[in-house]
């Protein structure tokens, strides 16, 4: 899967196109979403908790009548959740899969910014010493020689591991190991 | 790239109209000789016909016209339908669906395979009509003109049932750009062109004829049940260039005396064309012409007003006193007359709309509804009594337009029923079976959109009954059955669901096959003590399929699960019946609509639960003496009935450390499927008209919560599963074995 990830900006390397990406924090970290992928950015508001769900599907809210899940990002990347403040946004991505697609909102601690990176300003995502699960980066973008975590939406929101309602801590473990295999195969 | 809208309407109407053939050439199986549904066969196949004429696809009107040509013999009374003439026909049907289709998709050239088909069928055809030798049409139907010399389209019964259309074009209909041929075969679309002759009398020497001018008039004999106004609305672009002379059916000899007047040609030249045409017989045209030349004589000023009067003997009348057709045979065929102006008239006040539209206007309606509940809310919020009557008087209102809405989406479920009819005849002759559906309730609605996705999921079962329940008729014989099996569809509704059955008189499910492969299969474990009811609904179960033998059927052990997964996805429930011997019954239970309810909100902790208010049967406190002498158990005692209860913050473990625990608890009593469970919840809050929101994939393996609405305050509701939360319960039940013995005693 990460392979694939990596293979797909690959060939921007060669022109120097720039690509769009929306930075934001949870806790100290600096993440970016490419903004193709995003639909819009709202305020946290009122969300309703959904029962017997993981603790990372914080619920659902109400998007201009549509009823849209929201997934807390910390409680996704297996990290510390912090308490929402007025800065505590819902960054709302558009999932495309087979039939239609659909719209899930994820919960960040601060929106920063758009910044333009250029595509050979993006690094392979690293084999190990990432606080979240390796498959979820799609690469690392050097901005002002900070790196910045750029997200993999496809592996993050996967509607199959936020669908799992069972042996969810299961899955994630057999997930995480050979991912990391194939990572460094490809290196 | 979009079809043209006369082709899209032949599109539909051609799907229509095979469909029925279908379903009419099912229902005939049963019972040959109903004089109505023969006709209404004829129509289907004649209408295909004209339709297919008018735009010229020759390869539909060739085909259906052989059909067409059995169908009259089996009108007529020539022949009569049988089981092979019925396949034949079935086949036949088929067929024409495959060369309409070819015909709408230009471009795609017509198969080898398919020709041959079609000529299989018509020589197929020609076997079945030479079995029994027709009589002349012509002569059979038409004994008055022995002579008869034009062509007839199919044979008519009696001329003066007949419109007689009198045709002239104008000069310059060719130069702007209509072509008489066109008009003559939108004609055929109306009714049936009997006969018809080309009056070319005005057409000059060839050195004088200008080839951009027609010249031509037709005298036509048309068979139609239309109105005059659909005759005439045919001829609607070239009226002004035209004369056009209709008579209707039955018209008084005299009118056609006028008629012969009007016409430019001389007088007799018209009665003979007449006489060819078939609206008049030698003999008729002689008493017309001699009547003419009296009335010519006695009183010429008079003649006119005379034609008009209606003591003159309508051309039927004159007809039956003459003998000339018996008067039975007249009546009859007034009575056929009005029976189909009737239907037309019935057909007329029809609309077809576009699904989606429908779709829109629903959502639309939803919206509505929400905006609605939201205006209610600051109405009473700002204690406006002005204000909250009004928004009272709104909401009603948006209530009747929710019903109304959702009722235009409602279609009778007997269309899908019916269109088992073939599915079984077919599979029941492939495995050796004889079995007979029936048919219960077909006029029960639902949505349209609920209706759609069952389908499937019906047919996999009707197909598992004819294949797994009925046994063969020898077996059957053996047994003390009747050797035909039936198998019966049915539906009607229970408290704001419809429950639809397929049930069938077959061996029963056999328990122990299925505990055992279900053991074999590690889906129970060998020591589980497992009700009837449990057992059936493991064949639910993904990858279970007890068949010895995998037929092409049914048998391969995807199917059940697939069925059971598209009734739940539908928000519904299936549940198996089964006597060993006597048959079994696989029952769903389907919501009506996927998209507005009545339901009633509660509260648990500091959210909020819609319940659906149909399956609601009371509410009441949750009194500390009803629990009492209960040692802890989740039940209680209603007036000496056992009612089980679930605790829903328990079930949805509700985060107590904001809202802290309720002052009293109320319990919801709900039914489901004949079972009475209650719900415990902290606040009762109301009925509320509730907009069915999906909840996305995210939540699809979701148990307990069957989707989301939103409430006038903008917050999200989840709306409970109950069907899934009772069987929660009955598990529960079932694992506290002294409980389960206090329920069932």
């Amino acid at each position: 899967m990460a392979q694939q990830a990596i293979s797909e900006s690959a060939p921007d390397t060669g022109v120097a196109a720039i690509r769009q990406f929306l930075t934001f924090q949870l806790a100290e970290d600096n993440y970016g979403i490419e903004i193709l992928d995003i639909r819009e950015i709202i305020e946290h508001g009122s969300i309703t908790a959904v029962p017997m769900m993981p603790d990372f599907i914080a619920g659902v809210i109400n998007l201009r009548g549509a009823v849209v899940p929201v997934i807390n990002l910390s409680l996704r990347f297996g990290l510390e959740a912090n308490p929402p403040t007025k800065r505590t946004s819902i960054v709302i991505i558009e999932i495309a899969d087979e039939d239609s697609g659909s719209e899930v909102g994820i919960i960040v601690d601060q929106v920063h910014e758009v910044l333009d990176i250029a595509s050979e300003d993006i690094a392979a995502p690293p084999t190990f010493g990432a606080k979240i699960r390796a498959d979820f980066i799609s690469g690392m973008g050097k901005v002002d020689e900070v790196f910045l975590i750029l997200l993999d939406v496809k592996h993050v929101l996967s509607i199959a591991e936020l669908s799992a309602v069972k042996a969810l801590q299961q899955a994630e473990s057999d997930l995480v190991a050979p991912t990391d295999e194939r990572v460094s195969e490809t290196l | 790239m979009s079809m043209d809208p006369g082709l899209q309407a032949f599109e539909i109407e051609s799907a229509e109209l095979l469909e029925q053939m279908e379903q009419v050439l099912l229902i005939l199986e049963d019972t040959p000789e109903d004089e109505e549904r023969i006709n209404e066969l004829f129509r289907a196949v004649h209408t295909i016909k004209g339709s297919a004429g008018l735009f010229g696809f020759d390869d539909v009107v060739s085909f259906t016209h052989h059909t067409e040509t059995l169908m009259e013999m089996v009108r007529g009374g020539e022949m009569t339908l049988n089981d092979a003439l019925i396949g034949l026909l079935l086949q036949c049907r088929d067929q024409i669906s495959t060369l309409v289709d070819q015909a709408l998709n230009v471009g795609e050239p017509t198969t080898a395979q398919q020709l041959a088909d079609s000529t299989r069928l018509q020589a197929e055809l020609d076997v079945a009509m030479g079995q029994k030798t027709p009589p002349p049409v012509e002569e059979s139907a038409n004994s008055s003109s022995p002579n008869e010399n034009t062509t007839s389209a199919s044979g008519s019964e009696g001329n003066n049932e007949n419109w007689h259309i009198s045709l002239r074009f104008g000069i310059d209909v060719l130069r702007q750009g209509m072509d008489p041929m066109s008009f003559l075969r939108y004609l055929s679309t109306v009714g049936d062109i009997v006969q018809l002759v080309t009056v070319y009398d005005h057409l000059p020497a060839a050195a004088d004829m200008d080839p951009e001018a027609c010249y031509l008039g037709f005298e036509i004999g048309l068979r139609s049940s239309a109105e005059k106004d659909e005759i005439e609305a045919v001829f609607e672009f070239v009226l002004e260039d035209c004369t056009i002379n209709i008579l209707p059916p039955n018209s008084r000899i005299e009118e056609y005396i006028a008629l012969i007047n009007t016409l430019p040609e001389e007088n007799l030249r018209v009665g003979e064309i007449l006489r060819m045409s078939g609206a008049l017989t030698g003999q008729e045209l002689q008493e017309a012409l001699t009547a003419q030349a009296s009335a010519d004589v006695t009183d010429n000023e008079e003649s006119e007003e005379e034609t008009s009067t209606p003591a003159a003997p309508p051309l039927g009348d004159i007809m039956v006193d003459q003998g000339a057709v018996p008067k039975p045979v007249v009546e009859a065929a007034l009575a056929k007359q009005a029976k189909d102006q009737e239907k037309k008239s019935k057909e007329s006040q029809m609309v077809r709309v576009s699904a989606d539209k429908l779709e829109e206007l629903i959502n639309l309606v939803g919206e509505l509804v929400i905006s609605g509940a939201n205006t209610r809310l600051l109405a009473e919020e700002d204690n406006n009594p002005a204000m909250m009557e009004t928004t009272e008087n709104m909401s009603r209102l948006v209530e009747d337009i929710r019903d109304t809405a959702l009722g235009l989406r409602m279609v009778q479920i007997g269309t899908t029923f019916n269109r088992y009819r073939r599915t079984v005849r077919e599979l029941s002759r492939d495995v050796d079976k004889e079995i007979k559906l029936r048919i219960h309730g077909g006029d029960t609605e639902l949505d349209k959109t609920v209706v759609e996705k069952i389908s499937d999921p019906l047919m996999h079962l009707v197909r598992n009954s004819i294949d797994h329940g009925v046994e063969s008729p020898a077996r059957r014989k053996e047994m003390g059955k009747r050797t035909k099996a039936t198998v019966t569809l049915s539906a009607h509704h229970d408290s704001g669901m419809i429950v639809i059955e397929v049930s069938d008189d077959g061996q029963g499910l056999p328990r122990d096959k299925i505990l055992a492969k279900a053991i074999e299969k590690d889906l129970v474990s060998p020591d589980q003590e497992l009700t009837d009811q449990e057992v059936y609904m493991l064949i639910f179960e993904p990858g279970f399929s007890t068949a010895e033998k995998v037929t092409n059927i049914s048998g391969r052990g995807v199917g059940m699960d697939v069925v059971r997964r598209n009734v739940e996805a539908l928000r519904g429930f299936i549940e198996v019946d089964s006597t060993p011997g006597k048959g079994s019954t696989f029952r769903i239970r389907l919501p009506l609509t996927l998209a507005i309810i009545d339901g009633f909100q509660v509260r648990v902790g500091g959210s909020f639960y819609i319940l659906p208010l149909d399956l609601i049967e009371e509410c009441l406190e949750l009194r500390q003496d009803l629990l009492d002498g209960q040692n802890g158990g989740s039940y209680i005692n209603m007036r000496g009935d056992v009612l089980p209860f679930l605790r829903l913050d328990e079930v949805f473990h509700t985060d107590r450390t904001e809202t802290g625990k309720p002052h009293r608890d109320n319990i919801v009593i709900v039914h489901f499927a004949g079972q009475k469970v209650g719900l415990v919840v902290d606040e009762l809050l109301g009925e509320y008209q509730t907009v069915i929101k999906p909840m996305g994939q995210v939540f699809q393996h979701l148990s307990g919560i069957s989707g989301a609405t939103i409430l006038g305050s903008g917050e999200v509701a989840m709306i409970i599963d109950i069907p899934a939360l009772v069987q929660r319960i009955n598990k529960t039940l079932h694992n506290r074995p002294e409980v389960q013995k206090i329920a069932n005693a």
